[in-house]
């Protein structure tokens, strides 16, 4: 068996990682950020990445192109399905399968739930769910889990609260499912059009303390370490007055900060528009630009380890 | 069995018997196993019919067919105390207790409609079974969470 247990490995749902693989892949992503740029471009090379991206990316693409750069490896795909044989009708089992064909390892981003789980059974090679439906979004919550660790030192015992659009986020319940390996508390605050989906956090409701509310009350703020705001988003709103009744609720702005610990930590998956005050951006409690950083390392230390046997050269 | 329930269940010569069927859920049972009557054979539906063992229940009676395992796994999921009583020429040659399966694949869809096994992609449904006790299904593609009310509905 390899020693890498990583190797070859579809990451299809945050779900299919134990908390030790989540520990372990923040240590080799510490040990990745230490190599030289010159050993970096060697675990990559020769290799290919092939991204198919039938929704809009921008960060996640580019991510992974970058992070595939700094390996030594090329990345080729499809960002618009306009210009490809899918608009012609052809059928993701088929896009798969030729794209297998052509890469070293696939990174996905459908509109279908299960989407990377239908690809991961046709592939031969990995597949990564760079974001599937409103369902899993795992490399985005394996950033997120990996930006607290590095900036609070640990994860067991801090109190998080998820602000916005809890019901279509995929980041949400990729980052519920990572989370609840943990020993945390959750807050939960959207308005009730836009709650969590009971039938997607049914399992984990058993580890995870979840409290739900429809407003940012300054009870609840003063009691978070971190704040991880989402974007609310008006096309989800049948009603137009009803967007504008209730997005400026969940704005984060200095008179939230006011309110809150003074080591809260204001995370985002972005893009954001304008849920998060731009004078945020300049103190230290926003983390959302080093959260994006974070994940090109991680990114970069997963395919590593996806493509390579023994890359840290462990006994 | 009382004398006035076995005038309900007249005897068959070939056949299946489903029987301890939880009340109310016969007409249900008949439209999921497709058992239309369009073949003409003789079906005997008894709906609320006393019973000791769940107080009341429903009984179906299907001359000529003898259900399948696809069959037993849906009548699992609909009533799972039902029992099966295969018939052959008036003598009952094998009795079945359902069980419900691990996983039960393309026999129902899953209901979220943004699942990729509603798709257009050629992909068998596959639901797995997650707690038998209160019957708690998984769709493998999709991963929600599925009541038995949100596959019969």
């Amino acid at each position: 068996m390899s020693l890498n247990h990583f190797y070859k490995k579809d990451i299809v749902s945050i779900n299919d990682f134990s908390r030790d693989d989540l520990n372990r892949i923040f240590k080799y992503t510490d040990n990745f950020k230490l190599l030289d740029h010159s050993i970096k471009g060697e675990l990559g090379k020769g290799r290919t990445l092939g991204y198919l991206f039938y929704e809009p990316s921008t960060r996640t693409r580019m991510s992974f192109e970058s992070a595939m750069a700094s390996l030594g490896g090329s990345s080729i795909g499809i960002v618009d399905s306009k210009i490809s044989s899918i608009e012609k009708g052809e059928s993701l089992a088929d896009t798969i399968r030729i794209m297998d064909m052509y890469s070293d390892v696939i990174v996905l981003r459908h509109p279908f739930d299960g989407s990377s789980k239908f690809a991961a059974e046709l592939a031969e090679n990995p597949i990564i769910n760079a974001g599937s439906g409103s369902e899993e979004h795992p490399t985005q919550a394996m950033l997120d889990l990996y930006t607290i660790f590095k900036e609070k030192g640990n994860i067991d015992g801090l109190v998080i609260g998820i602000v916005g659009d809890l019901k279509y986020g995929r980041t949400v319940y990729s980052l519920l499912y990572g989370l609840a390996k943990y020993d945390v508390n959750v807050y939960l605050i959207s308005p009730p059009s836009l709650a969590i989906r009971k039938e997607s956090v049914y399992e984990i409701e058993k580890n995870l303390k979840l409290k739900e509310y429809n407003y940012l009350y300054d009870d609840v703020l003063k009691k978070l370490d971190i704040l991880y705001v989402t974007r609310i988003q008006k096309e989800r709103f049948p009603d137009i007055q009803e967007y504008e009744k209730v997005k400026g609720t969940y704005k984060v702005d200095s008179s939230v900060l006011e309110k809150s610990k003074i080591d809260i930590s204001i995370m985002h998956p972005l893009p954001r528009v304008d849920e998060i005050d731009y004078r945020i951006d300049e103190t230290k409690n926003a983390i959302y630009f080093k959260q994006a950083r974070y994940g090109k390392e991680l990114r970069a230390t997963l395919l590593t380890l996806i493509l390579n046997e023994n890359p840290f050269n462990e006994e | 069995m009382s004398e006035s329930n076995q005038l309900l269940v007249r005897r068959i010569r070939n056949g299946t018997v489903i029987d301890h069927i939880e009340a109310g859920k016969a007409l249900i049972v008949l439209n999921k196993l497709g058992i239309t009557g369009k073949d003409g054979d003789i079906i005997t539906v008894a709906l609320n019919v006393p019973s000791n063992k769940i107080f009341k229940k429903d009984i179906i009676k299907v001359e000529n067919k003898f259900l399948e395992q696809d069959d037993t796994n849906k009548l699992a999921l609909l009533s799972p105390n039902a029992t099966i009583n295969i018939i052959k020429e008036y003598r009952l040659i094998e009795k079945r207790n359902i069980g419900l399966p691990d996983v039960i694949v393309d026999i129902f869809k899953c209901p979220n409609l943004r699942c990729i096994s509603n798709s257009e992609e050629n992909i068998h449904s596959n639901i797995r079974v997650i707690d038998k006790k209160d019957i708690i299904l998984k769709c493998s593609y999709c991963s929600r969470i599925i009541k038995i009310n949100d596959l019969v509905s």
